[in-house]
């Protein structure tokens, strides 16, 4: 490294803004305090993210698969609604990286007593949190946890509205398998209405420059045509359609999401059975699609449901490099909220 | 380049065989020997130190990269230098000889790290440390084992090395950062 970076340390140094606002495109430096959506993010975001990405994957294959760059730090993860791997895969990424990290699940918290979010916030930020990763089934609950928190909020997920950590992991396995993902067809299929990580994916892959499908039953669609038409990140369209056929033909990449047995008893799918033999991503249907077609699911999946078992664990699945790249993303993306607020 | 220059491209060129040759006689030989250069000029430079050392000995001895992003002690600087150059150590370290390899030794925070960072690989024999520019200043209890040319500065200077292979062209110049410390602009 340079002369000019270590004298750094005892220099005055620039003073990044810390507001939540995208920097000048180009300047390579990363300026988000929070992490709360993707549609945020510019292009140079993106790369930079990826790129950490690969130093966090180099990491991860080191012998001791840890580094100081975290230590000292309170990261603290406040879930409020279930989950094991996001919840663990920020718990790893988080001790990778030397921080100190602190567990609430909210079912076992104050929360059952009916504390509010704001005042669960204040609390955690007062035993020490510096960051919060939050999970929570109301669309914007990280926002306003954001207002009050004075360090930096990541979104594991809120309610339908996004994941972002989940949409970067996709993208970067997307990169990691495909070089570019310009001009790739990528068809994502299932539950879109309701799904957080199909919108989070629209933007990135839109951004990304993906010829993006999205496809499911039409109950499953509402609004989404709309908003295809409008275009996603800087305008870019996709498309929505209820045949499989169409989603899947030639595609380079076939992302199943999980039908939530949940929406049954609201009337928008008949059956379970009918949806997979409708809409499940069966080895007959994935032939259809380009021969080494990637095959992801965001996990919890319903083997026999959206995927067929023989699918999910096929030579064409990536499921597993998913999980692996999640770790690598959220260690960027500690990594880099922790420099904004450090400065 | 702007600043006054203290090394010409011959100067360093020389400077890098003398190293080469000081590397090998304090090893005595080349047995055991690694270089591990630190990102990024550290790198282009234990290239050319084993190049000499293949012309001198006719030994290719391994040359390592070793990124120290992660083990700086100011998470600041991310925001300055968001970008890891990657480390890349195709070979085991243990019970080797390490020499680490910088541009500017200066307040030895970096060789702090860089040594943290290579005691996560495994437990190399010795660890020594070869710069080009050693400019003083230090802040912890570190010394480099060979070392191309002592340049006194002040704080307020700035060295800069410059290599063919990162910066397009060899040489070292030294520039005045600020006309009183008054007046600190920050540095990027």
């Amino acid at each position: 490294m340079t002369d000019v970076i270590e004298g750094a340390a005892e220099t005055e140094v620039l003073v990044p803004s810390i507001d939540d606002a995208p920097h000048p495109a180009g300047s390579g430096a990363w300026r988000h305090r929070h992490l709360l959506d993707v549609d945020g993010l510019s292009i140079d975001d993106l790369e930079l993210v990826m790129r950490t990405a690969d130093s966090m994957r180099e990491v991860l294959a080191r012998p001791i698969a840890k580094v100081p760059a975290l230590r000292g730090r309170n990261v603290t993860i406040l879930f409020y609604e279930a989950s094991t791997r996001t919840r663990v895969s920020f718990e790893v990424a988080a001790k990778n990286l030397s921080a100190e990290v602190v567990n609430i699940a909210a079912a076992t918290s104050s929360v059952t007593k009916g504390e509010s979010l704001v005042d669960t916030v204040r609390t955690v930020e007062a035993l020490g949190a510096q960051m919060l990763v939050m999970r929570h089934s109301v669309s914007g609950a990280p926002y306003l946890a954001a207002e009050v928190f004075g360090g930096s909020v990541l979104n594991g997920g809120d309610g339908w509205h996004a994941h972002p950590t989940q949409a970067l992991l996709d993208l970067y396995t997307m990169r990691s398998r495909l070089g570019s993902v310009a001009g790739r067809k990528v068809a994502i299929l299932g539950d879109v209405l309701h799904s957080r990580v199909a919108r989070s994916n629209i933007w990135t892959l839109t951004a990304a420059g993906a010829d993006l499908w999205l496809c499911g039953p039409p109950t499953l669609l509402r609004g989404f045509e709309a908003w295809a038409g409008r275009g996603a990140a800087a305008g870019r369209r996709f498309h929505v359609t209820a045949s499989i056929d169409e989603a899947l033909r030639d595609a380079d990449v076939v992302m199943a999401l999980r039908i939530q047995k949940e929406r049954m008893a609201s009337g928008l799918l008949p059956s379970l059975r009918e949806y997979a033999a409708r809409y499940g991503l069966t080895a007959t249907r994935l032939a259809t699609a380009k021969p080494d077609a990637l095959v992801m699911h965001p996990g919890p999946m319903n083997e026999g449901v959206e995927i067929a078992p023989d699918v999910a664990a096929g030579v064409q699945s990536v499921i597993t490099d998913q999980v692996t790249n999640g770790v690598a993303i959220r260690m960027a993306l500690l990594y880099l909220l922790a420099g904004v607020t450090a400065a | 380049m702007t600043g006054r220059r203290i090394m010409t491209a011959d100067e360093i060129r020389r400077a890098t065989i003398r190293l080469s040759h000081e590397i090998v006689e304090k090893q005595a030989g080349t047995d055991g020997l690694l270089l591990i250069g630190i990102q990024r000029r550290g790198v282009p430079l234990a290239r050319r130190i084993a190049e000499s050392i293949r012309e001198n000995e006719g030994v290719e001895v391994p040359v390592g990269a070793l990124d120290i992003t992660f083990y700086r002690d100011d998470l600041s600087l991310i925001a300055q230098q968001p970008v890891v150059k990657g480390t890349d150590l195709p070979f085991g370290i243990d019970a080797r000889t390490i020499v680490l390899v910088d541009d500017v030794l200066y307040t030895g925070r970096t060789i702090r790290a860089a040594m943290d960072a290579l005691v996560d690989f495994g437990r190399p024999q010795a660890i020594r440390l070869a710069v080009l520019v050693d400019r003083g200043h230090r802040e912890l209890p570190i010394r480099a084992d060979h070392v191309g040319k002592n340049v006194p500065t002040s704080r307020e200077e700035i060295v800069r090395v410059h290599l063919e292979e990162t910066d397009g062209e060899d040489g070292v110049e030294i520039e005045r950062l600020v006309d009183s410390p008054l007046a600190a602009e920050p540095v990027a």
